[in-house]
């Protein structure tokens, strides 16, 4: 069976489902296929999770320009109309020795050169007032009041619930395998049948290059750099206010220390150029460099109290160390958004915006439609509610006073809404993305057979089909007994 | 017949490792024990290994799909996995009451598998 | 808001929370309310199907649902009130209970006392920090047992177990029986947490190896656990480069400790010790903050539940004396100090007269494996008085009676505990 649809977008993570949620104001034909379980599997789903000021992106490249403008898009619009976990927490930049200051001043003015409002160099008592647990050492820092923290899991999954509610179709576990160009449409092979689309939208992340070479395109080449956090336990009782960068060096970026938007305290990333592009594991030496880095930042961390490791991978394409926005001249009806690295997450409403506008070139006479809906409601988080607040959801389902997860006080009501959103939980993982349990301190060894169960339950298939991600990740091979009895049968 | 093995004694939490020489079915030398229980563990262990198997057996209609069970009394060591694919075979029907017997005289032990705990209706 | 009020609050229905609530009862108190969290009482004894448990305490051997049982039963002889699928949200130091359950909605539990009887949670491979992928098939021992025994499914068939305390051996003969195969179980010190009994009879009788002074290095797979690299460990218990080796298997339990869980008792403002993780207690087991008790694993971690009923028995009748008003301050407090050797002691202070009381215990864990030992009891460089043992084991308390006699004519404020290899 072949789809037909005007827009295709390849890619689930927080660009493509942004430019699916653009793209939805207008009368047009969209659909977004991802190869994962879930969107917001790759990139979008492993990284710092910070908004970026804009001080930092070379004014000189799209970066430059991008993030600022995602940036102040975050603040006034999709903060407001998505009900995304965002805090304005601020970002310092912090020398630790006199000769840093000249490169602050150099930082100040390429932020400057951005257009990032407020920034501002603080010394002396100041900083400590802003950032009691910094290392000592610490004699100035660049601070940047305007940049912020997101969960970009919330974040992608409300943009693509949003696009779907405006009419987007969202095809799951959808990977392509060969991209063929007819002309005046492309014929898109998936694992879930064809599609054919008028333009394609390849915002694949690590494997954008491998979908580009599909219809010819080999200038760009998309190098995974792995980068490794450690998340802490939310009672930690180190805790910082901003997000904190060092200064950057000629051997490392930097460690970067911040708190998340639900108050864990997160350090990393490591930075590992390597080959495999599904390569998220965790390795001895990059993790020893994550807490090696931010004990400079803050010398009293250890390992003690953290609840998770991770990595993931920056889809970066090292020759320009640049995004790479643009229709391309060579294939008619192909736009490339690749080598979305860093800032792209707080570039992202800038990217769509700038796809839109490509959209628009590619596809003229777009209009836009009288009933586009901006607005998506969060599931409601019982943890961050009153007691008079939770008394009254409890009255209107009774499902929101089973608590399941002890650890984050995730009740069974929030675990329902996540599997019933319009692009809804399938796995163990995309539940814990969207309403967390297990992202707690036991890491859902209390609240896993429970979250298996109510899977089960919801989707209507057996415990031992529910999985923890992607296809082979069963948790539950078989029914207690089963082998014996099958040991018992063939002996008889 | 001379037979020479090592036993773990479990009399105690000291654990001796008991060097046991066995000639034609009779216990002739143990040695590493620090008291005479552990003689006495040595020839029960070597003659006739038994054991307490405790497992579960399924349940239909529960409010859990399996109950806790165990055999009353030690079984020889070497029945336990013969025991556990008798036991797989059984299911139950809820309400089960600690104590229940699940099997009687399982294996020609003389000895009955009890459910261990009480198992209410859905 | 739905409000109750009680005399007597007990956090957690397994074997602390049930034990003190049948003591309190029994010293007189009748307004009990136990909430649990789970939908059934017993706590974690439910999946802990195997035998072994009550010898101390019944004189004979029970399974742990057995066990578990016994005190349902006394808890419901009494007829204490039960709050089951019941979660506790919050602890005020005023003593109100803020909780949630669907069918009551939100409630707030006026309590005169508290016992605090939470349990513990296991350490994670992500505390651990074991690299490689995150992939399914790694499992908490506990989680899996709790799958195999109450849920019935099996996570896995072919096993890698890391950590040979008693979870580890007990769940390698478990799976074993139910027909996976266990490779190896293997464990980071060159001594097995678990007892002796347990190497025997969950691993020897099976032809399990045990391999000592191993851990996982590294967590293979994309999807499904695939295979673990395995290797030998130095005396500082850092991977030793060159002598690792691969096992292939499809999951990989984890037993490498247990943690009381205090996060309500923290809330609370309840006083933590560094060494336990649990509250900071005199020997009624009452926190720094009066009316409060902690008992179980809650408090520190036990081997035997024998010893966590002993404990709560001890939490419920102070909670008891205390609602009537019967505790009566010493003049002069006595800290408990952990000596040489020594890992922890609870009590951690003993502050309180009680009419009648023969003896205060101390429950301690030497740091080490260590054989004719003699434990001193110190007051201050005075020796009160010195027990043999014949050995030490981490894994296994050791309980001191310290006489009410000896404690009336302490001469400092102080009493050390410590232990010395070999005899004097």
């Amino acid at each position: 069976m072949t789809n037909k649809t005007e827009v295709l977008i390849i890619g689930g993570g927080v660009v493509g489902t942004f430019i699916a949620r653009e793209l939805s104001r207008y009368k047009l034909d969209i659909t977004l296929i991802e190869k994962g379980t879930d969107v917001c599997v790759g990139t979008s789903k492993s990284n710092t999770a910070l908004i970026h000021a804009g001080f930092n992106a070379d004014s000189n490249k799209l970066k430059g320009k991008l993030n600022v403008r995602g940036n102040e898009l975050f603040r006034t619009k999709v903060q407001k109309e998505l009900e995304v976990p965002i805090e304005w927490i601020g970002a310092l930049v912090v020398a630790q020795d006199e000769a840093g200051i000249p490169q602050l001043e150099e930082i100040l003015e390429n932020g400057k050169r951005n257009k990032v409002p407020d920034l501002e160099i603080v010394k002396g008592e100041r900083l400590f007032e802003l950032e009691p647990n910094l290392n000592k050492n610490s004699v100035a820092a660049l601070y940047a009041p305007t940049a912020g923290i997101v969960n970009p899991f919330e974040l992608t999954v409300a943009l693509a619930n949003n696009a779907v509610k405006n009419g987007a179709e969202v095809i799951l576990e959808a990977e392509v395998t060969d991209i063929e160009d007819k002309g005046d449409y492309k014929l898109v092979k998936t694992s879930k049948g064809n599609i054919e689309a008028k333009l394609v939208i390849n915002a694949a992340g690590v494997y954008a290059d491998k979908i580009a070479q599909m219809v010819g395109i080999k200038d760009f080449k998309i190098t995974p750099r792995r980068g490794e956090y450690y998340l802490y336990d939310k009672i930690l009782d180190i805790k910082v206010n901003h997000t904190i960068f060092q200064l950057p060096n000629k051997v490392s970026k930097g460690i970067v220390v911040t708190p998340t938007d639900e108050d864990n305290l997160l350090i990393g990333p490591s930075a590992e150029e390597i080959e495999d592009k599904d390569d998220l594991s965790n390795t001895r030496e990059g993790l020893d460099q994550v807490i090696a880095g931010a004990k400079k930042t803050i010398p009293d961390l250890t390992t003690r109290g953290v609840i998770k490791e991770f990595a993931g991978l920056r889809a970066a394409i090292k020759e320009t160390g640049d995004f790479l926005i643009e229709a391309s001249d060579k294939v008619k009806g192909f736009i490339n958004v690749a080598g979305i690295q860093s800032p792209g997450l707080a570039s992202s409403p800038a990217i769509a915006e700038m796809v839109v506008g490509i959209v628009k070139e590619e596809l003229p006479g777009l209009e836009e439609k009288d009933d586009f809906d901006p607005y998506e409601q969060e599931i409601p988080k019982f943890r961050h509610m009153s007691h008079k607040q939770r008394m009254k959801l409890i009255e209107k389902d009774s499902n929101y006073g089973e608590i399941i997860c002890r650890c984050e006080s995730i009740t069974k009501g929030e675990i329902l809404d996540a599997i019933r959103q319009p692009v809804g939980a399938r796995t163990v993982n995309a539940i814990k993305r969207r309403v967390r349990p297990g992202a707690g301190r036991c890491q859902g060894g209390f609240c896993g057979p429970k979250v298996v169960e109510i899977l089960s339950e919801e989707l209507g298939i057996p415990k031992t089909e529910v999985k923890l991600e992607k296809d082979n990740s069963k948790i539950l091979v078989e029914k207690t007994k089963e082998s014996l009895q099958k040991e018992v049968t063939d002996n008889e | 017949m001379e037979d020479k093995v090592m036993i773990t004694c479990v009399s105690c939490p000291m654990g001796c490792d008991l060097n046991v020489e066995v000639i034609d079915e009779e216990i002739k030398k143990v040695e590493g024990n620090r008291c005479p229980r552990g003689v006495e563990y040595a020839k029960a262990e070597y003659f006739n290994p038994t054991r307490v198997l405790p497992t579960t057996a399924k349940v239909k209609g529960g409010i859990l799909p399996l109950v806790p069970v165990k055999t009353a009394k030690p079984i020889p060591k070497g029945l336990l996995e013969k025991a556990m694919r008798e036991i797989a075979k059984v299911e139950l029907e809820a309400p089960v009451k600690l104590g229940d017997i699940v099997i009687k005289n399982v294996l020609d032990t003389g000895v009955d598998v009890v459910a261990t705990r009480d198992l209410a209706k859905k | 808001m739905n409000k109750q009020s009680y005399d007597l609050v007990v956090v957690g229905g397994g074997p602390a929370g049930l034990a003190a609530a049948q003591e309190a009862y029994d010293q007189g108190v009748r307004d009990i309310l136990i909430m649990e969290r789970d939908f059934e009482l017993g706590g974690i004894l439910q999946q802990c199907i195997h035998n072994g448990f009550g010898l101390h305490f019944f004189g004979e051997e029970l399974t742990g649902p057995e066990y578990a049982q016994r005190f349902m039963e006394k808890v419901a002889e009494r007829g204490i009130d039960i709050k089951l699928d019941t979660m506790v949200l919050e602890v005020t130091p005023d003593k109100k209970v803020y909780a949630v359950n669907s069918k009551e909605g939100m409630l707030e539990i006026d309590a005169k006392a508290v016992v605090m009887a939470m349990g513990c949670r296991e350490r994670t491979r992500e505390a651990i920090g074991i690299p490689g992928s995150r992939v399914a098939g790694v499992f908490s021992a506990g989680t899996a047992q709790r799958y195999i025994n109450m849920e019935g499914y099996m996570p896995g068939k072919k096993v890698v177990i890391l950590g040979s305390g008693d979870i580890g051996l007990i769940m390698a003969r478990r799976m074993h029986l139910e027909g996976a195969e266990v490779e190896a179980v293997l464990e980071l010190l060159p001594f097995s947490g678990g007892l002796t009994r347990n190497i025997v009879q969950c691993l020897d009788d099976f032809d399990i190896p045990l391999r000592l002074s191993q851990t996982v290095t590294r967590i293979h797979g994309k999807e499904r656990l695939e295979g673990v690299s395995v290797a030998k460990v130095d005396k500082n218990l850092k991977p030793i480069p060159g002598s690792e080796y691969y096992i292939e298997c499809d999951t990989l339990l984890l037993s490498v400790g247990l943690i009381p869980e205090n996060e309500l008792s923290v809330a609370a403002g309840i006083e933590l010790a560094s060494v336990t993780g649990g509250p900071i207690v005199n020997e009624c087991r009452e926190t720094n903050i009066n009316g409060i008790f902690a008992c179980g694993n809650v408090l520190h971690v036990h081997d035997l539940v024998d010893y966590v009923t002993e404990e709560s028995k001890l939490a419920g009748k102070a909670a008891a004396l205390y609602l009537q008003d019967k505790i009566v301050k010493r003049d002069k407090e006595i800290n408990i100090i952990a000596g040489d050797n020594i890992g922890y002691i609870v009590p951690h202070k003993i502050t309180e007269k009680i009419e009648e009381r023969k003896r205060v215990d101390l429950y301690m864990r030497g740091k080490r494996p260590m054989e004719n030992a003699q434990i001193l009891v110190m007051d201050g460089d005075k020796k009160l008085f010195a027990k043999k043992e014949r050995f030490v084991k981490p894994a296994e308390m050791i309980s001191i009676p310290l006489p009410e006699k000896m404690i009336e004519q302490l001469e400092g404020s102080t009493v050390e505990v410590k232990i010395v290899e070999g005899g004097e």
